[in-house]
């Protein structure tokens, strides 16, 4: 019983990163009916986001520190942070402790800016042209990116802790008398992204210009003819896609050490997400990111791969296969959008 | 000629020359000289350009005639290398059991993919093929160890059964590939002046192969089975109004495509048998893409020119680094020479890729024909120039009225 509940907590856990890029990917197809395969590459330059404010926070000045003596008993050099030495040890120790979470604030503007250039640079051009075109020029933007972000940040992956205060364990069972221990962060981080998605969700469906867009979605067109400036309206959802991609990554730093092609990695698996959720369909994108995790977290119990091997390997991809054979449209696709 | 019509001929045999003097064309410098490093006239590279370039007119095949966009080529790649492996290891070292193998089983492979993945088209067909791709390269990875000797790599070794060769040879190592004793790796050097040109055996045995293979895209092309094909990518719900069942075609086309796939793999496996799980990874299939695209789609001789040209300039630009950039442009004023050089800086070396990228994102926006469609226009635009001249030369002759 331990054993499955920490499965459905690891699943619920890898599931919400899956949810939040595919509901990002989503809101980009649904709305601008692009494929984007640079998707992977927001998450990554979310993640160094975070990055850039921890180095930011860390950025520090030397000073010779007479009375201390390191072992050869020279004047000790003593790096103090600008923060630190700013606003005291106290109050900057822990600004640079909270560099992460800080780094949500950092990384909106950031991303909804590039989303923004994004858009208006490269993707609006490509709005009349194939999905094979869309699918191509996007790989060639994620490429580019990515080297990019290797030019500045080195090939290595860098370490981001998450706060002191969040960094340790957590008996989630306590309360109901079992033992399941987890690391606190992931917790986080799925509170973390369940408040994003209904955040996402209760803009588009309790704002005006969440019905707005919503409208666009279904018929662009005569929207369009009601004399709203639906494109601009999509512009700033594709931001706001971004911004979701880049929060995901922000949060994940703790978890994976941030790399240049942790993009990559991701981008594969949140468009079989999205394929099985349903192309266009929000919900469905959220709710095949977190089942494909408990399905992925499930087939990598030890007792389900002794009988059948590799499965946790391939469930994923598995479980895609049988869905576009079965079901075109995904899990709940909208009847008559990107069938063929 | 062999059954083509004047202009294929003429094409066909531009690249024959091409590919039989490459061992001159690439090596167009002095080995002293200093711009010695900057030859691609070595087997090594020679043959991957020859590899490349069957891998990539068998992409084309399939993407360029029917417009169906496989992300997962790679996996029948990486199949061809390690059926050619297996073969070295329990055949012996003759290369075309090897190749034939790598032939066959990528088919088959192909064979089974297509059949699931061409029930979906568009997007849908890509991500199928991606799936299948991932899934190959991540069980080749972990459970299929046996086979593929997971993160290591498939590698020949003493113990080797090799039935019909020698497990090692006399003096106690690991016998080389061969064509009926030929071995791939023997290489004749020719020293002209201060020029030296290298003919490797396995060079000539890709290129003759590649020839072959590009000889056969051009009959596919020009054949009824790639109009139809063809119809395939202009409308393909017409095709199914009209009464005809497509499918058979487009899988016919796939399968093709990863057998030319999986001879590519089967020939890297000859040059150097080892296989290992990163050539089938989704980035290795990308990278088919990129030089289909380049080159450009649905032409025939794009596909070898983007493979030439991305592997060239990949070995060219990797060799590139800061000292060479100063003696370039040393020139130039000291201040004006370190800024030019600190702006190509992250386009070199280790940045080669960013280069492609760029690359790449131009051609997809402005030549979706890709460097065949540029050379088309850049003829039509002198063509148009000339004939403009020999207007205002005609309109000289017979002023206004």
């Amino acid at each position: 019983m331990d054993a499955i509940l920490l499965q459905i907590l690891n699943g619920l856990d890898k599931g919400s990163a899956y949810a939040l890029i595919a509901l990002g990917l989503t809101l980009i197809f649904g709305t601008l009916g692009v494929v984007n395969f640079a998707h992977g590459a927001l998450f990554m330059i979310g993640a160094f986001c975070a990055v850039t404010l921890q180095r930011i926070l860390n950025l520090s000045f030397e000073l010779v520190d007479e009375t201390q003596k390191d072992f050869l008993g020279n004047p000790l050099k003593v790096k103090t942070p600008y923060v630190e030495a700013w606003f005291g040890p106290d109050i900057g120790g822990s600004i640079i402790d909270w560099a992460v979470p800080l780094a949500i604030l950092f990384a909106i503007p950031i991303m909804i800016g590039v989303g923004y250039v994004m858009e208006r640079g490269l993707i609006k051009h490509f709005y009349k042209r194939p999905h094979a075109d869309q699918i191509l020029v996007t790989f060639g933007l994620a490429i580019v990116l990515q080297e990019v972000v290797k030019y500045f940040y080195g090939a290595n992956p860098i370490q981001t802790p998450a706060p002191d205060a969040l960094n340790g364990v957590v008996n989630l069972g306590a309360a109901i008398g079992m033992d399941i221990v987890y690391p606190v962060w992931r917790v986080v981080y799925f509170f973390f992204a369940v408040l994003i998605i209904g955040g996402i969700f209760s803009f588009l469906q309790f704002t005006t210009f969440g019905m707005v867009v919503r409208a666009g979605m279904a018929d662009r067109e005569t929207v369009g003819l009601l004399g709203i400036n639906i494109d601009r309206r999509f512009t700033i959802m594709f931001g706001i896609a971004a911004a979701v991609a880049g929060l995901a990554g922000v949060m994940y730093t703790p978890i994976n050490s941030p790399n240049y092609h942790m993009g990559m990695d991701f981008l594969v698996l949140s468009f079989v997400v999205v394929v099985v959720g349903g192309m266009g369909s929000l919900p469905g994108a959220v709710l095949a990111g977190f089942l494909l995790g408990v399905l992925e977290s499930f087939a990598s119990m030890n007792e389900i791969k002794s009988l059948i091997p590799g499965i946790d390997q391939i469930i994923i991809y598995v479980v895609a296969i049988i869905i576009l054979l079965t079901r075109p449209r995904g899990l709940m696709g909208r009847k008559g959008v990107m069938e063929d | 000629m062999f059954g083509l019509d004047k202009k294929d001929t003429s094409m066909l045999i531009i690249v024959a020359i091409l590919t039989l003097f490459a061992p001159f064309i690439l090596n167009p410098f002095p080995t002293e000289s200093a711009m010695a490093q900057f030859n691609a006239g070595y087997p090594d590279l020679m043959q991957r350009f020859v590899i490349f370039g069957i891998f990539a007119i068998g992409f084309n095949i399939l993407f360029g005639l029917t417009g169906y966009l496989s992300f997962g080529h790679a996996a029948f790649l990486g199949v061809g290398s390690y059926s050619a492996v297996w073969m070295f290891k329990l055949i012996g070292m003759n290369v075309i059991p090897a190749i034939m193998l790598s032939v066959i089983v990528a088919g088959l492979f192909a064979l089974l993919i297509g059949f699931v993945s061409l029930r979906r088209s568009g997007i849908y067909f890509s991500i199928l093929t991606l799936a299948f791709a991932q899934m190959s390269f991540n069980l080749a990875y972990s459970v299929l160890t046996p086979i593929t000797n997971g993160e290591t790599g498939l590698q020949l070794t003493l113990e080797d059964p090799r039935v019909l060769g020698v497990s090692a040879t006399a003096d106690g190592s690991i016998p080389v590939t061969n064509l009926f004793g030929l071995e791939m790796r023997s290489t004749f050097e020719l020293a002209l002046g201060p020029w030296a040109f290298q003919f490797n055996a396995g060079y000539y045995l890709c290129a003759l192969i590649m020839l072959a293979a590009f000889y056969l895209a051009i009959r596919i092309f020009r054949s009824p089975f790639g109009m139809m094909l063809r119809a395939v990518k202009s409308n393909q719900q017409r095709m199914n109004y009209t009464g005809l069942n497509t499918r058979p075609y487009t899988l016919a086309a796939f399968v093709i495509s990863g057998m030319y796939a999986g001879l590519a793999g089967g020939l890297m496996a000859s040059m150097d048998p080892l296989a290992g799980a990163e050539r089938m990874q989704w980035t290795a299939s990308g990278e088919v893409v990129l030089m289909t695209i380049l080159g450009g789609a649905g032409t025939l001789i794009g596909p070898v020119l983007g493979a030439g040209f991305i592997k060239y300039f990949e070995n060219i630009f990797s060799k590139i680094n800061d000292n060479v950039l100063h003696t370039w442009f040393s020139f130039l004023p000291d201040g004006m020479e370190d800024a030019v050089v600190f702006i190509i800086h992250p386009f070199i070396g280790k940045g080669w890729h960013l280069t492609l990228g760029i690359l790449f994102m131009l051609v997809v926006i402005f030549l979706p024909g890709g460097l065949v469609e540029g050379g088309q226009r850049i003829k039509g635009w002198l063509s148009r120039r000339k004939a403009k001249d020999s207007g205002k030369a005609a309109g000289e002759t017979n002023p206004a009225e």
